[in-house]
């Protein structure tokens, strides 16, 4: 276990560096996140809906699409010089592997939304208070569903000729439960509802993500190895 | 003549006949449904579309079902033939999604005014519609044949586990939304003649289905065989 | 050592990948000392080293950072020093810190060599490693193979140029149409051999 932890924990932080150093993708998506809030301030009509009741879509569609471009980068690195048979050359259990990618597309995700949130408050004039905590824990709860999914796809798709487009393709299917999750939890966090009321909600989320995480390490094998 | 070639004409053969005997079938629900159901009342003749937009629907989910089982089967067993057997289903699978997707439509707009409505069958066939997209636009992306075998079963595998969600989601999105109670579409308690009709629609598209992925899977290994004779050496 | 040789898509770079785990064999296992080569057991892949076109190597990171890296991946203790070690013995302490994408042709072939070599490996596979050597690497190359073989190390190399490694090699093997053909210790003539050679290949 301890050995596992540990080289997931080296692919992740050599992701992480690589992305440092380069900070193409990145920068990429937190650019391509504020133009969709952007874009969304202009695609609505101010006289006839309050911010407030459009917040939850917008903030949500924001995350998800910065999401996918975030999530392209993953196994993108691993093509110059082959590198990726590198790493399953050595003795590496290959769930391994897919647990350093989803940290390291986890830190990245993470990072566009910690632009993104503050941006959507100054843009929209929404006041977190307080449920900002409440919005951090089910933005980290929908955000791990869909990276995981992304992740394993990623995979997938680095190898075939329009990825840019294959992954959103195969992606926003499933990426739709944990959407509707959080967008009806935001929703009721803004409007101070009760806990009560997004149990159902925040149970969903919490079932896709354990299911999927262990169904995405189960199956990652199957797409790395030959 | 090789067994394989002779397996897949085989197949090809008793396709044929089982999508004939399923076209019977169907026409003779069509039949049923016209001349031996009673008229619904508020809804009049064009109700009569449900029993080709209902079995459709079941046709896709179960088109679905076989793509994911077979998926689990093929990366289990490694055998191409599952692979080729999941990707006709998937292929049947879209068709009828799509018979599904405009007769709703046309059914929704003739008696109630509206082309579309998020309810529960038509969302979940919606997106069972983009899954088999998906599933099948990733193998036309994918060159080689044992990659694309391996992706194209995850894909279904995931596809599988993901529609109870779907189902929930739209379930809890519901209870919050409750639609308005013209829109829905099927009672449990149907007259014994719509349940009979509707139960013979379910039985013909069952026989459609096994038929059209018979003469697909056949077609298939055809393929297969044609594009093996032609990379070997 | 091992030499294969083989024309062109008789399959050697596919032999290659199966004896290093990359690839799963369609029928049968891969032993490696006794242990299965396949997902199960990981362990076994600490044996075998991989020498190919492909450096495995990260474009943006420093040899250091790439070879403290595969260190860490196979589990070497201090890969620090080791990735340090590793560099030295190739010669390469001087760039450590610079990017990959800036070393030339041939200090990327000996970050490569340092990278294979990292872990200590009992075989190393060698997929056609004189393509574009010009006569002094390519004898720098021999040099650095016997050495290798002299501290114990098993070579397997693959390739269509059977001189470049005749003096070496201690067997030969022929892979021609996917299939072995001739197998055995190594013959001294190297001119009889060739002609042996050809009959396989086109016969």
């Amino acid at each position: 276990m301890a050995d596992f932890l540990r080289l997931a924990g080296a692919i992740a932080a050599k992701d992480i560096r690589l992305e440092l150093r380069s900070r193409t993708a990145l920068l990429s998506a937190i650019v391509f996140s504020a133009l969709v809030l952007v874009v969304f301030n202009f695609a609505r009509d101010p006289t006839a809906l309050a911010a407030i009741d459009l917040a939850p879509s917008v903030l949500w569609v924001t995350f998800a699409f910065g999401a996918v471009i975030a999530l392209n980068r993953a196994f993108y690195v691993e093509r110059e010089n082959a590198a990726l048979d590198g790493i399953l050359l050595a003795p590496v259990p290959r769930s391994a592997l897919y647990v350093g990618k989803l940290l390291a597309n986890l830190a990245f995700v993470g990072v566009v939304e910690a632009v993104a949130l503050p941006l959507f408050v100054l843009f929209f004039n929404v006041g977190l208070g307080h449920a900002l905590g409440g919005i951090l824990a089910v933005t980290a709860l929908a955000t791990l569903g869909f990276v995981a999914v992304g992740t394993i796809f990623s995979a997938m798709v680095v190898r075939t000729r329009f990825a840019e487009l294959m992954l959103p393709v195969l992606l926003l299917p499933f990426m739709v439960p944990p959407l509707i999750g959080a967008v009806q939890v935001t929703a009721k966090l803004l409007a101070g509802r009760p806990l009560s009321e997004m149990l159902g909600w925040l149970r969903l989320l919490t079932l896709f993500d354990v299911v999927f995480v262990t169904l995405c390490i189960l199956v990652f094998p199957a797409v790395v190895d030959e | 003549m090789t067994p394989d070639l002779l397996a897949a004409r085989r197949l090809i053969r008793r396709g044929l006949g089982l999508t004939v005997v399923g076209l019977l079938a169907a026409a003779g629900v069509y039949v049923l449904a016209l001349l031996y159901t009673p008229m619904e009342v508020r809804q009049g003749l064009a109700q009569k579309i449900f029993y080709v937009h209902a079995p459709a629907a079941w046709g896709a989910l179960v088109a679905f079902a076989v793509v994911g089982l077979i998926s689990i089967l093929f990366l289990w067993l490694h055998d191409e033939r599952l692979d080729l057997l999941a990707a006709s289903s998937a292929e049947v699978g879209i068709a009828f999604s799509l018979v599904m997707l405009t007769t709703g439509p046309i059914w929704g707009k003739t008696v109630w005014g509206t082309w579309w409505t998020w309810d529960a069958r038509l969302t979940l066939t919606l997106f069972l519609f983009f899954l088999f997209v998906g599933y099948l636009a990733l193998r036309a992306a994918v060159q080689d044949r044992g990659e694309r075998a391996r992706f194209s079963a995850v894909v279904g595998i995931m596809g599988l586990v993901l529609v109870p969600f779907i189902h929930l989601s739209v379930y809890l999105f519901r209870t919050l939304h409750p639609q308005p109670v013209l829109l829905k579409p099927s009672a449990p308690s149907m007259p014994p003649e719509m349940l009979r009709a509707l139960l013979s629609g379910m039985g013909a598209f069952t026989l459609l289905y096994v038929g059209f992925l018979t003469l697909r899977y056949g077609l298939a290994r055809l393929d297969n065989l044609r594009e093996g004779a032609g990379d070997a050496g | 050592m091992l030499a294969v040789a083989g024309p062109n898509g008789a399959g050697k770079t596919t032999l290659l990948r199966l004896l290093a785990g990359l690839m799963r064999p369609s029928a049968g296992e891969v032993m490696v000392r006794g242990r299965r080569l396949s997902r199960d057991d990981p362990g076994a892949r600490r044996s075998i080293g991989l020498l190919s076109h492909h450096t495995f190597l990260y474009d943006d990171l420093t040899p250091a950072e790439n070879l403290h890296f595969t260190a860490k991946l196979y589990g070497v203790p201090d890969p620090v020093a080791a990735a340090r070690i590793a560099l030295e013995e190739v010669g390469l302490a001087g760039r450590a810190d610079t990017p990959v994408r800036h070393l030339s042709r041939g200090l990327l072939q000996r970050a490569a060599i340092a990278r294979a070599l990292l872990h200590q490996p009992d075989i190393l596979l060698l997929d056609e490693p004189f393509t574009g050597l010009d006569a002094p690497a390519a004898d720098r190359f021999r040099a650095l193979l016997a050495s290798q073989l002299a501290r114990g190390r098993a070579l397997i190399l693959v390739s269509h140029h059977l001189a470049e490694a005749w003096e070496l090699a201690t067997h030969v093997a022929v892979l021609a149409g996917g299939r072995w053909a001739l197998e055995g210790a190594r013959p001294s003539d190297l001119t009889a051999f060739h002609v042996r050679y050809a009959e396989l290949v086109n016969g």
